[in-house]
């Protein structure tokens, strides 16, 4: 066995007698950012939290850095956490805040004052040292908690949706604080959140759950171009993936309609034998229009609906047979709605899915 | 963090409420059916203590006159060796049932907050006393320190024929045996509002302090006790007015005997209104006896005042 930071082995969890997670295994490589991305109650705080130490787990092990330490306290794991509510203890200032756990494991002064005057500065909070968490925005709160896992000094870092309290401005500023505090760091950190941009700009690899299963772990460019089934490929991308239903024989997808797409530029992952009910995924930014869409190996004349200017691109509404298609276009482009245009794609970028088992072929 | 969860839940509030007129409505409806009773409770209350105030100036006998003698009820009062007994009776009894009834409140709720699975049954053990009148409470401790009935006789029975366990026989104890029957009647409800305080902490909190590696007690004593001030204050508040109004449970237990080694504030009024006749005397240290109570409602009002300002310079 290649040395993980974090192993996760076979591992279970029952509350009473619902299941949350079961056999779940995860690899995470040394410095490597790894982000469980899932919608609300599917687990993934459960996850981080056996990883943590705060749950005793039903079955399997936890290695980290090697160490099994599947029964060993959360203090002992070399972990440090930072949460969505910050969890700051409200009557200490920020400078006690971060020191605390450190005084009470009887660590020396002046190591103590080196590692606030650290963390103090990498965050950038140093002016607040003497505040209390009430007197600080949510952002430099925020910031507080992470210094509070950085005083640990520990190899692990586990997040639990950080910015998930904070506004959309806030929010963006601190994910490129958290990732230039990786790149510094370069410890590994497992990050919970179920927004999909954080994942995906965050991330090296993410772990895309359902229901307590790891559906895909890759890197974003892979989930995002990849994805392995009809769930993966419609959590993510904003606007949802266009899907048209249809029949795939050899290489030519057949809507429902009958509208032919050649599916030749496509790397099959299973071998298709003899027609097969499918789902063709087209991304919206995959779509071209009008001359670009000449050189397409699919086009198709289609009446614009409803045209939505982005600022930065501009979002399409039409139908390909009766089915309603969304894609993207350089805001530059003047479209209207009710106007004939030229799309095409190359169905070869796109995803298909069996109907029957939902996977990617 | 909570408070922005209220000023939402508020907003929410707001914006969901009834179309104004409806709401103005309702309003008027339950301000004109409720004000008879505010206007009695208020007025009763406001007359009493007003009168109260006027004839602790005049020498009141056995019916309230209106012959003003300045000070004088007051002099006497504070010349009254009876009284400052009283006060310092009742200053003792104070501390005593404070602090024992707070820190054996906070630790009841601690062992309830350990997910106790009969957590019911010992919240209605703890809460039972409560429920019950004073002069009960009283009335079962007595018996319990009653030499010939009680514990002693009791463990006596049992071949430690020696035993002595008569606290309120003695005159330096018996003050600390009514203390111990009155926290044992009002802890509970200190135990049950601090154990709301508890259950509000965020478990968010507990989890960090885990990951911090700092030990239960720990996390008890200086993160989560902290946090609880409302709880804390609430329950506090509530004790202190049962302290300085203490009258039942000593008459019950020892009738401020043996001696005048438990003779309290409240006693020497009622004693003087009624036994001693001397409703002036009486009506005088009734007024004393408000000042504690006024210093302890403005204490609170000065606490929630800061607590709101701090609250509104961090937004
Ligand atoms: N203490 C608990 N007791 C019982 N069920 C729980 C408890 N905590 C979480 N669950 C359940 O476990 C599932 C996963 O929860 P969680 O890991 O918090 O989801 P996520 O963080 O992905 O939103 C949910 O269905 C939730 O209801
Ligand atoms: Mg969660």
């Amino acid at each position: 066995m290649t040395q993980h930071s974090v192993s996760i082995r076979d591992l279970s969890l029952n509350f009473g007698n619902v299941k949350v997670l079961e056999h779940l295994n995860l690899d995470i490589a040394q410095g490597e950012f790894i982000v469980l991305l899932g919608p609300s109650g599917c687990g993934k705080s459960t996850l981080l939290n056996c990883i943590a130490g705060l749950l005793d787990v039903s079955d399997g092990q936890i290695f980290i850095g090697g160490r099994n330490v599947t029964w060993e306290e959360p203090k002992d794991r070399g972990i440090g956490m930072v949460f969505q509510s910050y969890a700051l203890y409200p009557q200490m200032t920020v400078e006690r805040n971060l020191s605390f756990g450190l005084r009470v494991a009887g660590m020396k002064k002046d190591e103590i004052d080196k590692r606030v005057a650290r963390a103090a500065e990498i965050l950038q909070i140093g002016p607040l040292l003497q505040r209390k968490p009430v007197e600080l925005s949510g952002g430099q709160r925020q910031r507080v908690a992470i210094g509070r896992a950085l005083v640990r000094d520990v190899d692990v870092f586990l997040f639990d949706e950080p910015l998930s309290n904070l506004d959309a401005k806030l929010r963006s500023d601190l994910r490129v604080e958290i990732k230039r505090l990786h790149q510094r760091l370069k410890n590994t950190m497992i990050y919970v959140t179920h927004d999909q941009i954080e994942a995906l700009t965050l991330a090296d690899r993410i772990a895309v759950m359902k229901n307590g299963v790891i559906q895909q772990l890759s890197d974003p460019h892979t989930i995002y171009n990849k994805p392995v089934n009809l769930y993966v490929a419609g959590f993510i991308g904003s606007p949802q993936m266009n899907m048209l239903n249809g029949t795939l024989d050899g290489t030519t997808f057949t809507t429902d309609e009958g509208i032919a797409i050649s599916a030749a530029n496509y790397e099959f992952t299973t071998p298709v034998s003899g027609p097969t009910k499918a789902i063709l995924g087209v991304r919206p930014e995959h779509i071209v229009l009008g001359e670009d869409a000449r050189s397409m190996p699919f086009t198709l004349d289609v009446e614009i609906e409803i045209v939505e200017p982005m600022g930065s691109d501009t979002l399409a509404w039409t139908k390909i047979g009766g089915h309603p298609v969304t894609f993207r276009c350089n805001s530059d482009v003047d479209i209207k709605s009710g106007q004939k245009a030229l799309i095409g794609f190359d169905a070869g970028r796109g995803s298909i899915f069996s109907v029957e088992t939902t996977n990617r072929l | 963090m909570s408070q922005y969860a209220q000023s939402s839940d508020a907003a929410a509030l707001v914006s969901t409420s009834p179309p104004r007129r409806a709401r103005r409505k309702f309003n008027v409806m339950s301000i004109v059916g409720t004000t008879p009773m505010i206007l009695t409770a208020v007025g009763v209350f406001v007359i009493c203590i007003i009168f109260s105030f006027i004839w602790s100036f005049t020498n009141s006998k056995l019916f309230p006159n209106f012959n003003f003698v300045g000070m004088d009820q007051y002099n006497r009062l504070w010349a009254s060796d009876r009284w400052r007994i009283s006060v310092g009776n009742v200053f003792l009894f104070g501390v005593c049932s404070l602090v024992a009834n707070m820190v054996f409140g906070y630790l009841l709720a601690v062992f309830m907050d350990q997910r106790i699975k009969q957590e019911d049954l010992f919240r209605s053990i703890f809460l039972y006393p409560f429920a019950m009148s004073l002069v009960v409470t009283g009335l079962v401790w007595q018996w319990m320190f009653d030499p010939n009935l009680g514990i002693q006789s009791a463990v006596r029975q049992l071949g430690w024929t020696d035993f002595q366990f008569a606290p309120l026989t003695n005159q330096a104890t018996a003050i600390y045996g009514v203390v111990l029957g009155g926290v044992w009647n009002g802890v509970g409800v200190t135990m049950a509002i601090l154990l709301a305080g508890l259950r509000g902490v965020d478990a968010e909190i507990w989890k960090a302090a885990k990951i911090d590696g700092i030990p239960a007690w720990r996390t008890y004593l200086f993160i989560v006790l902290p946090m609880m001030k409302g709880a804390l204050l609430t329950a506090f508040i509530l004790q202190c007015t049962g302290v300085v109004r203490v009258f039942d449970i000593v008459i019950a237990m020892t009738q401020g005997g043996p001696g005048v080694a438990t003779q309290m504030p409240a006693i020497y009024v009622i004693q003087h209104i009624t036994d001693r006749v001397n409703v002036g005397q009486g009506m005088a240290a009734a007024c004393t006896m408000l000042l504690p109570v006024l210093a302890v409602i403005v204490l609170q009002g000065v606490l929630q005042w800061n607590a709101k300002r701090k609250k509104e310079k961090a937004i």
